[in-house]
């Protein structure tokens, strides 16, 4: 059999000129997905048929001479908030078991209509609410480099397809680290694009004003790849962005002789292991030696960005939760009138953490503490976007650690929902101010487990970022191969 | 800076957020949700007066699209997936009479 090249990249060209079908490449990371999946289970459901179906069609279009598109014969796959037309999603969430949608999301048209199939819809906490998947109604996902570990969250399971090579790319979706985090602790590159670059039609929200679609994958250029392939105006997202997708993919070469990159001081001292400081400040050292300026700033209002937060995201996850009644889609519990059912259907369905986040916005917003909480919240939101603009006047970037820790064990952190919460302390300012950041493994932590570092951008800075972040990639030491 | 959200305040929001919760769990609650909005105190307690709110990241404005009928979801397709149906629509059971 031929081999199957490792990257989405050389996938890619491999399939476009012919060297490898689709279905080949299909076939190898099935082998693989029998192999770990059920270990792993990074998957509410494996496509096999269907992505099979869609491989023919791939294979098809290149010996008729036409050009698939630049993901022809990828394997991705799609975090289960992400609408597929006729294809359960569910959320990992009982209220939605079995629901098929009737359209397909925005991002996911894309990756079909760029030639990459889908193979299968993965696990995350429970509408997204979480940071380690331990909160999804089916069970959570495993870590590939230590499954006695969690593998991050909320896109725990796309995050762990990649990194045990069941797929070579994977969208996730990022409210307030839900793609960087999990990408840090399981050693994969893991995207948040600017608010707006990716839209959001078909993604199920979470918190509207927070929530952006972006790419896992084992290296910066396949990320660039994929954000390429999704990224772009869609009429169908009221707050997708009009401007044209920046080049990304063809600027990953330029190196970053003369960029300015600052390291945040709020996120660089208490509450971070010493092993992942260590981390963060190699990881400068190498942009250093690759002719960055490295310089040291404050982002004052960071320090509140996770108490903002936690008042913002649940106050509108509280509103968009509503729709989920019993009427129109998912669990229906029968009770005698539609009140009660309405009860009855959303007590039966939701899981602790998204009852937990529901009353906590719904407080949030109600009378008497709206102004605050929610109020101040708001206002808080305003002073970290305005720090983040002092900040890049004199910097091009920033550079952070993306999660305070490696991986931890299941259970660690589910007793205290606060001391989950806490995980999300360096990703959630670029939430709240719509920027772009991006988590890329830069070695081992004091365990031999995976540190992610994370590179912060202005909003639309994609294209600079990625450069930053091929650099450190080029700089990085080897991860210990994945566990078998 | 308000009071601590009490058990009897839980209660309320379970009903306002159509939850119902047992004795046990009005009691985690009350705590797990009382720890998060202490520590949330710290950003209650800023003085922010002067300060603007930002409710969103991006400049919103309303988007428009010309006033001409297009494709839209199929109802067959949408009805398929609803817990009950009737005549091409959402049942749902009684609605009036039911205000306890």
């Amino acid at each position: 059999m031929t081999s199957v090249p490792a990257t989405a990249v050389a996938i890619a060209a491999a399939v476009r000129a012919g060297e490898v079908s689709a279905r080949e490449v299909l076939d190898a990371h099935l082998a693989v997905i029998d192999e770990r999946e059920t270990d792993v289970h990074a998957f509410n459901l494996v496509l096999a048929d269907e992505a099979r179906a869609a491989t023919t069609e791939v294979d098809r279009r290149v010996a008729a001479g036409e050009d698939p598109g630049p993901l022809a014969g990828v394997p991705v796959a799609l975090k289960d908030n992400l609408c597929t037309r006729g294809i359960p999603t569910t959320c990992s969430s009982r209220i939605l078991d079995g629901w098929r949608p009737p359209y397909d999301a925005t991002v996911v048209s894309r990756v079909v209509a760029a030639g990459g199939i889908v193979v299968g819809k993965t696990n995350l906490d429970e509408f997204a609410m979480g940071s380690s998947t331990e909160n999804s109604a089916f069970g959570p996902t495993r870590n590939p480099r230590d499954l006695d570990r969690v593998p991050g969250g909320s896109s725990g399971g796309s995050a762990a397809a990649v990194a045990a090579g069941f797929a070579p790319l994977s969208l996730g979706s990022d409210t307030g680290g839900s793609i960087r985090q999990p990408a840090a602790l399981c050693g994969v590159v893991g995207v948040k694009p600017t608010y707006g670059l990716v839209s959001r039609y078909g993604l199920m929200a979470f918190a509207s004003s927070l929530d952006q679609i972006g790419p896992f994958s084992t290296t910066v250029a396949d990320s660039a790849l994929l954000l390429e392939a999704i990224g772009g105006h869609d009429p169908r997202d009221s707050t997708s962005i009009a401007e044209p997708l920046a080049a990304l993919t063809s600027v990953l070469d330029r190196g970053v002789a003369g960029l300015r990159v600052g390291l945040v001081s709020e996120l660089m001292g208490e509450g971070i292991a010493p092993d992942v400081l260590a981390r963060v400040h190699a990881a400068a050292a190498a942009l250093a030696a690759a002719g960055a300026e490295i310089g040291e700033v404050s982002v004052p209002a960071a320090s509140y960005g996770l108490s903002a937060y936690y008042l913002i995201a649940p106050a509108e996850a509280s509103s968009n939760l509503a729709r989920y009644d019993g009427v129109r889609f998912g669990l229906r519990v029968d009770a005698p009138t539609t009140a009660e059912m309405n009860e009855a259907t959303r007590t039966a369905g939701f899981g602790d953490e998204v009852k937990r986040r529901i009353m906590l916005g719904t407080y949030a917003l109600s009378a008497g503490y709206y102004d605050a909480y929610y109020g101040q919240a708001l206002k808080v939101r305003t002073l970290i976007v305005r720090d983040f603009a002092a900040a890049y006047e004199r910097f091009d970037l920033l550079l952070a650690p993306t999660s305070p820790t490696t991986a931890f064990r299941f259970g660690a952190k589910t007793a205290d929902p606060l001391s989950m919460y806490l995980n999300d302390v360096c990703t959630i300012p670029s939430n709240l101010a719509g920027h772009p950041a991006m988590s890329v493994p830069f070695g081992p932590g004091a365990d031999g487990l995976p540190v992610g570092v994370q590179l912060l951008a202005p909003a639309l800075g994609e294209a600079t970022m990625f450069r930053a972040a091929a650099v450190v990639e080029a700089a990085a030491p080897a991860l210990t191969e994945v566990a078998r | 800076m308000s009071e601590r959200l009490t058990r009897d305040g839980v209660a309320h929001v379970a009903r306002l957020a159509r939850l119902s919760l047992t004795e046990a769990e009005l009691d985690t609650y009350t705590e797990q949700l009382g720890a998060v909005l202490d520590f949330a105190a710290d950003v209650a307690a800023l003085d922010l007066a002067d300060v603007a709110p930002t409710s969103h990241p991006i400049e919103l404005a309303n988007v428009l699209r010309p006033d001409v009928v297009g494709p839209c979801l199929d109802r067959a397709e949408v009805l398929a997936e609803a817990p009950s149906v009737e005549d091409d629509r959402f049942r749902v059971p009684a609605i009036l009479g039911e205000e306890r």
